[in-house]
């Protein structure tokens, strides 16, 4: 298996190190080209905006939509603001997922938190009991989700921070930040 | 479930998010405005950028609230705002203000010149600047969650954030080559914290995200501080002293994007106008240069 990290900006390396322990084969995804043979792609944390103008500047929006109705594609903070449908302000979007998205939905840095979350799912596939450590950095919520779309997780109030739509997941924490690999080997189960 | 915020996980998180990222000097909202349309992953707001508070002399200080809060409003993406070394009441200032990360920074005028803010006592993360390992791991042993090379700031003359950059990520290599017995002379010799300095070895990088500042002005300058292996470009002065401002910012972002890619450098680096005119560093007086403020 070969999983690549969308690398125009961000956090990508801590998604690489993560796979590396997971013993798979990863490249960085910078043009259109290095999607080839791929069997599933993560977009990292980073500024969304940075991201977005980036990847129409080279061409990869049309790229990565067709990737996308094929393969596993995980969104990771700024990288779930990216594969969604509707975020409610002008920037470019790959629209894969049936979510709306608000940044920056807890505030500025001052209010960036970690928190214990429960997320069955990923209990089940990992065989694992403990909840999941996780952190938010200037995060997004997931306001809504329709279609084929599902809610993974929640934080206490009730807000939405992780959603899988068949092969697509986004999570609006960093599971590349901590030293619990089970969100990843969950992503691997779904580009499989 | 409880939340914990202002954690260190927090604080370097937020740089980590920053990195392969451009970090622009903005003195308006509408500055701040083209530098996120440029793809800026964060802005530093302030009232004049580091070439015009070299032409202007005096004191410089913290920027009044009411112009770092207008430039927050104007974006989305993270502010950065400068507090002078040591001076602690600006930084619990822009902490209550809200501002995302403060650089205690040597481009303005220090508060105190024997110590550093102790930034562990704040929620907002700090960026502190450094010329050497032993400064950088100081600052990160007071607290800062980021880093960032010196450089030479507002000359647009790239030779000191050379000089930095290699100074910084030679001094880990040779620090890599060490027995773990040396650890301890080698801590006492380059004035940093032990137990920073193991994990340094440890980690073979610097613990924190290590941004390159000071005299980039051009896409060629970010590409080869990114070839030198730093995490992420601050341009100060470079790009709004610069002929057309929105275009060079655009590609500079773009620069340290693709930054071992020489087609798409010699691409992005055509027809961007004049560049800040800048002053050789090699010629100018010690007692006109900043990096030395930072002990």
């Amino acid at each position: 298996m070969k999983i690549g990290v969308l690398a125009l900006q961000g956090d990508f390396a801590e998604h690489i190190a993560m796979l590396k322990r997971l013993k798979v084969d990863t490249i960085e995804v910078r043009l259109p080209e290095h999607l080839r043979s791929l069997d599933g792609l993560i977009i990292p944390g980073g500024e969304s905006t940075t991201i977005g103008k980036l990847a129409v500047a080279y061409n990869l929006m049309e790229p990565l939509k067709l990737f996308g109705q094929r393969h596993a594609i995980w969104g990771t903070c700024a990288g779930a603001i990216f594969i969604s449908k509707d975020i409610g302000r002008d920037q470019p979007l790959l629209g894969l997922m049936d979510i709306k998205v608000q940044r920056n939905a807890f505030g500025r840095q001052i209010d960036s938190f970690e928190t214990d979350l429960d997320i069955p799912e990923l209990k089940q596939a990992t065989g694992t009991k403990e909840d999941y450590h996780a952190v938010f950095i200037r995060a997004p919520i997931i306001e809504s989700v329709s279609g084929d779309a599902k809610v993974l997780a929640s934080v206490a109030d009730g807000r939405i921070v992780a959603a899988q739509q068949g092969h697509l997941l986004a999570t609006s924490f960093h599971p590349e930040l901590t030293g619990d690999t089970r969100f990843h080997e969950y992503f691997l189960s779904l580009a499989d | 479930m409880e939340q914990k915020t202002g954690t260190w996980t927090e604080k370097k998180g937020l740089a980590q998010m920053l990195k392969g990222g451009v970090i622009m000097d903005v003195v308006t909202p509408e500055h701040a405005r083209i530098a996120e349309d440029a793809g800026a992953c964060a802005v530093m707001a302030l009232e004049r950028v580091p070439a015009d508070i070299r032409a202007n002399g005096g004191v410089a200080r913290m920027s009044d609230p009411e112009l770092i809060l207008k430039i927050m409003d104007s974006v989305s993406i993270p502010v950065m705002a400068k507090c002078r070394i040591g001076h602690f009441v600006e930084a619990q200032i822009l902490e209550a203000i809200g501002v995302d990360y403060i650089d205690e920074s040597e481009v303005l005028t220090p508060a105190d010149e024997t110590n550093h803010i102790l930034k562990h006592n704040f929620k907002v993360p700090f960026v502190c600047g450094c010329r050497n390992l032993g400064e950088a791991l100081r600052r990160v042993g007071e607290g800062a969650a980021m880093i960032r090379t010196k450089g030479e700031a507002g000359t647009g003359d790239v030779v000191e954030a050379v000089r930095h950059a290699r100074t910084v990520l030679g001094d880990i290599r040779h620090l890599t080559t060490m027995a773990d017995e040396e650890l301890m002379r080698y801590s006492k010799e380059i004035g940093a914290p032990y137990e920073l300095v193991k994990e340094t070895k440890e980690l073979g990088r610097m613990p924190v995200v290590n941004f390159a500042a000071g005299g980039v002005a051009t896409p060629a300058d970010a590409a080869l501080m990114m070839q030198l292996g730093v995490d992420g470009v601050f341009v100060g002065s470079g790009i709004f002293k610069s002929g057309d401002p929105a275009r060079r910012a655009a590609a500079i972002v773009k620069a340290v994007t693709h930054y071992r890619d020489a087609s798409i450098l010699a691409e992005v680096s055509k027809n961007l106008g004049e560049p800040m005119v800048g002053r050789n560093v090699s010629q100018m007086p010690e007692a006109e240069k900043i990096a030395g403020r930072g002990w």
